[in-house]
């Protein structure tokens, strides 16, 4: 319950994932940052925004690592389509 | 048939000099006029380097524009600019309808966040010294404002 809910309700929240979550390692909670930052218009032309979700090998960066919602991530998959099109970003490198 | 917004991306190779890039605006103009449609803005991104060779190319001219009219009209420019010379690549998007969902998800979002603020109190609008934290209270729940935005 405490996984789901992001507003720390005081002491819960401090207490409560350490005790699940061990290795000294705070796993940051993964928030869709096209919600977070409320972009509605995910567009083919921002290269700088797209960058961020296709990493070295050119690839869509999947959902479980970005935390992209599934709204954001089908829209953002055909901005990067289009982008690779006009060799705005690669279709594959190395 | 109803008039719609597009846009359109042409990738020129990079040695085009001033006459070849006019040339081609002019090709493209000479169209979208003559099937009565307009160009809305044309914007010169210019030279860029190209995330792929392209042929032989390590840059490319770019171009875009943003035309209003009919898909007959961008059909046909399709279907010039592929037998063009001197084109590397080219690209048309509608874009009036991506638009208007996204105007739409603004608005929405706007007006939800004022009602809530009213019903908790406060005035309308954010005030100059409320924190980003301060903010997000309202829609924590990840899950929530994902669905807000669907218009």
């Amino acid at each position: 319950m405490a996984f789901g809910s992001r507003k720390p309700s005081t002491k819960s929240a401090a207490g409560g994932e350490k005790g699940g979550q061990r290795r000294g390692l705070f796993r940051r909670r993964k928030v869709c940052k096209f919600c977070a930052d409320r972009i509605d218009d995910i567009n083919y032309k921002d290269v700088k925004l797209l960058s961020g979700f296709v990493p070295e090998r050119g690839k869509v960066l999947p959902r479980r690592i970005s935390g992209t919602c599934a709204k954001h991530q089908r829209a953002l998959r055909v901005a990067i389509l289009r982008a690779r099109q006009l060799a705005l970003l690669p279709y594959a490198s190395d | 048939m109803s008039a719609r917004t597009y846009e359109l991306i042409y990738i020129m190779v990079p040695d085009a000099n001033e006459q070849q890039v006019a040339d081609l605006h002019a090709q493209v103009s000479g169209i979208v006029e003559r099937m009565g449609g307009t160009i809305e803005k044309t914007d010169p991104w210019g030279r860029r380097k190209l995330a792929y060779e392209i042929g032989k190319h390590k840059e490319g001219f770019y171009v875009l524009h943003v035309i209003r009219g009919t898909g007959d009209v961008m059909k046909e420019i399709d279907r010039r600019l592929k037998v063009t010379d001197g084109l590397l690549r080219h690209l048309v998007v509608r874009v009036d309808e991506r638009q208007e969902v996204a105007d739409r998800a603004r608005t929405k979002r706007q007006e939800t966040s004022r009602r809530r603020r009213v019903a908790r109190g406060l005035p309308a609008e954010r005030q100059p010294g409320e924190g980003p934290q301060h903010e997000n209270d309202d829609d924590a729940d990840v899950t929530y404002d994902g669905s807000e935005g669907e218009a």
